[in-house]
């Protein structure tokens, strides 16, 4: 099992969830996270004190999947949160050690 | 009317218009003038713990929101109580010397409910000038928010009001020696703006930077807030300037009308010398201008006509955004919300407009430069001089005392680094969910 974490731009995110559902996949964590890489930060300027926001907010998704499916869902999420403009994001694999349904205990890809 | 309910009315007049206190001979209660005082009163008391405690609140940063507002609040209850029992008679007793009033009125002694002061009960007046005095010193902590130790604040707030406040509103509306002299100030530019002004600057000189000003990202907490506060004190400002007549006639109309004017003018030439330096107009922008409009106007409200209300919100927008945005940062102190960016200089355009601009035709007793009376300007310009050289000694040697007292007026490093909401009163200002 791996996770896929993927950082994008907000405004995406609901074309992103529909790309996954299509694939069957049913649930996913969000967090609101800031951050940036070469999309560099804006101005703002209070009363002449003028501020560099470096960090922009973005969503990061959560999945666990069965390896095989990595592949998919990688493209999936390429395809649907690609805008084109600098700043869409990154796409990280982490393998996933154990995973368990809180209510039944399954265990394993049971548990997905 | 018929002639029966005419005399009735006169009877009945006549019947409550007793004795006053020092003020009128054979005064009359007008309860015109009075509705209008007391609505006046409650407007310029909303300007307070409501305008300005949401105008600075929202210019605070999120982790010391509450303390600008608990700041604001007591400064208004503190003066509520001070001005009942002492400032009051210190500010409008009979004049000793032209400095000071005398004690004659402590704790409202010798006024009763029948007591006038000309056309209203002494007891509205008394209520109407306490409003002015709670401002007065909230405007004050517009420079100092982020770092002063609540307890310091309490104390510096009660010192300030008795021995900077009261002498002031005395020489100026009290019957002392700038009134002699001949100084217009008919709402408060000496006695609130410039006098807060100054205070402000120097409790901030004497306070110190914030830590990180200047490094650090010191976001506003809510622009939204700062928006609401000033439109509030737009509206308690009618009040403020309108209801400094005391009556309900034609020269309130007229404060009304170039109040209102001023307001709006300066916030368009606010928005628009920020749009043409930063390429955007900011609502905070906006907000500024419409308080450095109203300030302005403030020692001028009963004074001028509608031409002069023009220029001087014009100049109020331009001059408010050099200082505050220019001037502050070339000068280095850290006067953090601008009461003497706002407060203080625009509060010296209006007195300086004021003896410029002042029109016999709108009130027989201002005639400014343009009328003729160069000497008028420079009257503005001593008693604009002497309010700010008492009002900087004074404020000094009163947070000599505060520091004295409380042990040191700032918070420690790391309170201010967490925040005041949480290291002051173990608050914090929204409880926002996460879904």
């Amino acid at each position: 099992m791996k996770k896929i974490e993927a950082i994008i731009k907000p405004f995406k995110l609901d074309d992103v969830k529909e790309a996954l559902n299509d694939l069957g996949i049913q649930g996913m964590t969000i967090s609101e996270v800031k951050g940036y890489g070469r999309q560099k930060g804006h101005k703002e300027i209070y009363r002449g004190a003028e501020y560099v926001v470096d960090f922009i907010p973005k969503i990061k998704i959560e999945v666990i999947v069965a390896a095989s499916m990595v592949d998919q869902v990688i493209d999936k999420i390429r395809n649907s949160a690609n805008s084109g403009k600098i700043g869409d994001g990154k796409i990280f694999v982490i393998p996933i050690e154990q995973v368990v349904r809180v209510r039944t205990g399954e265990k394993g890809v049971d548990a997905l | 009317m018929k002639l029966n309910e005419k005399l009735t009315a006169l009877a009945l007049m006549l019947s409550l218009s007793p004795v006053s206190s020092a003020f009128a001979e054979e005064a009359t209660l007008n309860s015109g003038d009075t509705a209008w005082m007391i609505v006046s009163t409650a407007l310029v008391m909303m300007m307070t713990p409501a305008g300005l405690a949401l105008f600075y609140g929202g210019m605070s940063r999120y982790k010391n929101l509450l303390n600008t507002f608990a700041m604001t609040f007591m400064s208004y209850c503190l003066a509520s109580v001070i001005w009942v029992v002492i400032g009051y008679t210190l500010a409008f007793g009979p004049d000793i010397g032209g400095l000071i009033g005398g004690l004659d009125y402590t704790f409202l002694n010798n006024i009763t409910v029948k007591s006038l002061s000309g056309t209203i009960p002494t007891y509205v007046y008394v209520l109407f000038q306490m409003t002015f005095a709670g401002i007065t010193v909230a405007l004050v902590l517009g420079s100092i928010v982020d770092r002063m130790k609540f307890s310091s604040w309490l104390l510096f707030t009660t010192l300030w009001i008795v021995f900077i406040y009261c002498p002031i509103a005395h020489w100026v509306w009290g019957g002392g020696w700038m009134a002699k002299m001949g100084a217009l100030d008919f709402a408060g530019g000496n006695v609130v703006h410039i006098n807060a002004g100054v205070a402000g600057l120097v409790l901030s000189l004497v306070l110190g930077k914030r830590i990180g000003y200047g490094k650090e990202t010191m976001f506003p907490s809510s622009i939204a807030l700062t928006g609401l506060g000033a439109a509030l004190l737009w509206f308690g400002w009618f009040g403020f300037n309108a209801g400094s007549q005391l009556a309900a006639d034609g020269l309130a109309g007229s404060a009304f009308l170039v109040t209102n004017t001023s307001a709006a003018m300066g916030a368009i030439s606010w928005m628009f010398t920020e749009w043409y330096f930063t390429r955007k107009p900011t609502v905070l922008g906006i907000a500024s201008g419409i308080v450095a409009g109203l300030v302005s106007i403030t020692p001028a409200a009963g004074f001028v006509d509608l031409s002069a209300a023009l220029v001087i919100g014009l100049v109020a927008g331009v001059l408010g955004f050099i200082c505050v945005s220019k001037l502050k940062h070339k000068m280095g102190y850290d006067d953090s919300l601008d009461a003497f960016g706002v407060h203080g200089m625009c509060g010296l355009w209006g007195a300086l407009a004021t003896g410029i601009f002042a029109n016999p035709a709108v009130n027989p007793n201002g005639v400014g430069l343009l009328y003729g009376n160069p000497k008028q300007l420079l009257i503005q310009i001593i008693s604009i001089a002497a309010t700010a050289a008492f009002t900087a000694v004074g404020t000094l040697i009163v947070i000599s005392i505060t520091r004295l007292a409380t042990h040191g007026l700032r918070v420690e490093k790391d309170d201010e680094i967490s925040g005041l909401d949480y290291s002051q009163h173990g608050e914090r200002a929204f409880e926002i969910p996460s879904s």
